[in-house]
């Protein structure tokens, strides 16, 4: 069987018809005790589950999903990763899971087909060049690469843009971050997955966890659809359900869920090399390997688990395209979908213990929490496997609404995902 | 597009309104006693339910403040409920 991807792999497997591939994961049944589980198959519990065997040694881990791993919001992004943010907080997690990007094709030894082609955010008047110039000093100040582009820098980098002065959004410069970029999300599932595997952890696709088992005010286990499984500590990555799982568990999160759409249009000829964000329209596309232009906006601004969006917002987003690209006029839409993101009120994520002992949150990505896969797995991991925070995730503790210390990237970068 | 339903003025679309809070919030008192955790649960937490919820919601065209009885899955409205008198 073959197990190793490479070229060489590849093209001697071509020869036999490729039915040598090792599967890339294996079905296990449950067992009845862990030393951890995890809840949630998405990006962030996968690549816990790996970070926990290979960092930590903690080889006795199951991943439980009630659909199938990266069925949620992990499959549904628009995969756009980068670090420009503002705070020191923020940068120093998003920073350290860009990093982990760049190296991860190598090190799971599966194509995340990490495009690093950056992201340019538009600043539409002399007021929000100022505002630009600010975030970049901070990005720089907090290590990361930042650049402020002039006009003409930004129509070099995506000259179907719409140039004319009159236009509604006009360009004045923007802020660029050239290490941003985009990668394949289902490679980034599958790849945590397959390298998590092989070191041992169980993956246990269609296991719903129901409830809790809580012995001496302690978390024990979980109840799933597939039997009562025992676990030393679990981990909770469930993103648009936290608030659903965490009631089972007796505990309320400061979370409201939200719908975020996004849509491609048919493929069409290479035509935009960047990650292009207008703060004016809400609107941000970028083109995929296959041609087609993948565009998001903002949240349905109704609470909701319904998985689908309204057509408000698709009106917006797109009058909001065709204002930075009139020439996109004539594209045709392919598909639109929605998944439901759990947003924290300071739009940063909440990473450490929760209120029952043994249980360890991982969510509240919101909009954003594809580029911080990587970050979020290693960061829970070192909960899990030292009962303590890493330096890095102290500060997104739960603990920080209680100490007014919040973390407010959509008051301070104006995120976009 | 869906349409909501202002005590006031009667359906009008959904983007008239903006969502305020979960309804049944109690501001904790007197100020001077109310701990870090009760007053950061207060301000901060959410029960989120997935299903049947009781929402504020502000129709901003009239700035009526209301409370909407709706599903968070099915998006179905059962009522509103104008917040005049003690209503809600
Ligand atoms: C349209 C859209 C565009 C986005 N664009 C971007 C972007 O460009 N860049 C970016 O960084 N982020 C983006 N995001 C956000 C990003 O997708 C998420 O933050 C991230 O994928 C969260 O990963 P996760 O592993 O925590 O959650 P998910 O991938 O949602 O995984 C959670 C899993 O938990 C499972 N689950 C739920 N309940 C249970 C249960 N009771 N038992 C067992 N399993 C359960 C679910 O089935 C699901 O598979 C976008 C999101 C959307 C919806
Ligand atoms: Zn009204």
């Amino acid at each position: 069987m073959t197990d190793r991807y490479s070229a060489l792999s590849l093209f001697k497997e071509g020869l036999r018809g490729h039915k040598g591939w090792k599967q890339a994961w294996r079905s296990p049944e449950p067992q009845s005790h862990y030393d951890v589980i995890i809840i949630g198959g998405g990006g962030h519990g996968l690549a816990t589950a790996y970070y926990l065997a290979k960092v930590h040694g903690i080889r006795r881990v199951a991943v439980l999903e009630k659909g199938w791993i990266g069925g949620g919001n992990t499959g549904r992004n628009t995969t756009t990763i980068r670090s420009n943010y503002f705070y020191p907080e923020s940068v120093a997690l998003y920073d350290f899971s860009l990093k982990l990007y760049e190296g991860l094709s190598k090190e799971l030894n599966y194509n995340i087909m990490l495009s690093q082609r950056g992201v340019a955010t538009v600043a539409h008047s002399d007021a929000e060049m100022e505002i630009s110039a600010r975030i970049v000093n901070a990005m720089q100040i907090n290590g990361t690469d930042a650049e402020l582009m002039t006009r003409d820098q930004i129509i070099a980098k995506a000259p179907l843009l719409n140039q004319s002065n009159t236009a509604r959004y006009p360009i004045f410069g923007g802020v660029w971050q050239g290490r941003a970029g985009v990668a394949r999300h289902d490679a980034v599932a599958w790849g945590y997955a397959r390298a998590a595997d092989r070191l041992g952890v169980d993956i246990i696709q269609g296991c719903e966890v129901s409830g809790f088992l809580i012995e001496g005010g302690r978390c024990a286990g979980v109840e799933t659809s597939r039997g009562t499984i025992r676990a030393d500590r679990v981990g909770l990555a469930v993103a648009g359900h936290s608030s659903v799982v965490a009631e089972k568990a007796g505990f309320k999160l400061p979370l409201h869920i939200y719908t975020l759409q996004a849509m491609v249009s048919e493929p069409v000829k290479p035509c935009l090399d960047t990650v292009l964000l207008y703060p004016g329209t809400g609107t941000y596309v970028s083109q995929s390997d296959k041609g087609e232009m993948i565009i998001g906006g903002g949240i349905d601004r109704v609470p909701s688990y319904a998985q689908r969006g309204n057509p408000p917002v698709q009106e917006t987003v797109i009058a909001g395209l065709l204002e930075m690209f009139p020439s996109f006029g004539q594209l045709k839409m392919l598909r639109q979908w929605g998944g439901i993101v759990d947003v924290t009120p300071d739009s940063s994520p909440l990473i450490g213990p929760s209120p029952l002992p043994g249980l360890y949150l991982n969510c509240g990505w919101g909009t954003g929490g594809f580029k911080a896969i990587p970050a979020g797995g290693y960061l829970l991991a070192h909960l899990l496997a030292t009962g303590d925070h890493h330096p890095i995730s102290r500060p997104f503790d739960l603990d920080r609404f209680e100490r007014c210390r919040l973390i407010d990237e959509a008051a301070g970068s104006g995120i976009a995902h | 597009m869906q349409l909501f339903t202002c005590p006031f003025c009667g359906p009008r679309a959904e983007t008239e309104f903006f969502y305020g809070a979960e309804a049944g919030k109690t501001r904790p008192e007197p100020a001077s006693d109310v701990k870090a955790e009760a007053w950061a649960a207060y301000l901060h937490t959410n029960a989120n339910p997935k299903g049947a919820t009781r929402e504020i919601w502000l129709h901003q065209t009239c700035g009526e403040f209301f409370l909407m009885e709706r599903d968070t899955v099915t998006h179905d409205v059962v009522q509103s409920v104008s917040l005049r008198g003690d209503a809600a």
